[in-house]
């Protein structure tokens, strides 16, 4: 059983859920410590993140870069908006492919859910044909890519 | 007939929710434009603009039956945007199963204290 839920909400947002073995604290740590996030956000096998620019604080920089080491590679830039440790983080993405893509607004929430996390992301972009041309497109590093529940709908 | 993806017409495609109320119903079966434009209380043309998209996308097609033409789901064009969003999907699996390990990894002073 897949533990990932990833769903559209409305006409702009996506919103993925995931539970984890670990407490609220580990997790909002590993999605704000560089040394760590360094570790696991890296998508498809091959890639890594020899740039991670994490400045957890509100107005604080975002800045990963990817390669697949055989000069491929594409980077996202962004801004911490609120940090509620370790609970609820707010901040704004784009990835630069090269051209940047238009603002992803994303809420991440970690609740406590027995002696584990249920974290919550929730996305939201400026309009329906921003959310389109990100699902289509996907993004090598997967993070981006959301999942329009078909079998659902049918 | 041969039904080619355009993948990001059918994301687009899929943005609308006439449209996916238009896949729903075509999933129970074929329909024709007549049929479809009734729950949605819309006029005929502006069903079938919203059928044009979804056929250019490659996710509806239709056939000739005398004077109609119904519509059915493209199951290839569905099919292939089923396996698009599952290596998607794997992809960040595969990142959360990262974070699995290392959270592993992680001290746990709480949790420690409290054995």
């Amino acid at each position: 059983m897949s533990k990932l839920t990833l769903k559209t909400e409305g006409d702009t947002h996506v919103v993925v859920t995931r539970r984890f073995a670990a407490p609220p604290e580990a997790v909002y740590r590993a999605h704000t410590d560089p040394k760590l996030i360094q570790k696991w956000l890296l998508g498809p096998e091959g890639w890594t993140m020899p740039v991670c620019i994490n400045d957890a604080r509100p107005g604080g920089k975002i800045r990963y870069e990817w390669t697949n080491g055989k000069g491929r590679g594409f980077h996202l830039t962004g801004e911490y908006i609120e940090l509620e440790p370790y609970s609820r983080i707010v901040h704004v993405e784009r990835m630069h492919l090269p051209d940047a893509t238009p603002d992803n607004r994303v809420e991440t929430r970690f609740d406590a859910e027995g002696t584990g996390t249920l974290m919550t992301m929730r996305m939201t972009l400026p309009d329906t044909e921003t959310r389109a041309a990100m699902l289509a497109t996907g993004m090598e590093r997967g993070m981006e890519a959301s999942y329009v529940r078909l079998e659902g709908m049918m | 007939m041969s039904v080619t993806l355009n993948l990001d017409a059918a994301f687009a495609a899929l943005a609308d929710p006439t449209r996916r109320g238009i896949l729903a119903r075509l999933a129970k079966g074929e329909a024709t434009v007549m049929e479809l434009a009734k729950p949605f209380e819309m006029t005929q043309p502006a069903i079938s603009q919203h059928l044009k998209l979804l056929e250019e996308a490659g996710l509806v097609a239709r056939r000739v039956d005398g004077t109609k033409r119904p519509r059915r789901l493209a199951k290839v064009g569905i099919e292939a945007m089923d396996q698009w969003l599952a290596m998607l999907r794997k992809a960040l699996e595969n990142n959360y199963d990262r974070l699995d390990e290392i959270l592993a990894g992680m001290e746990q002073p709480e949790i420690k204290r409290r054995r």
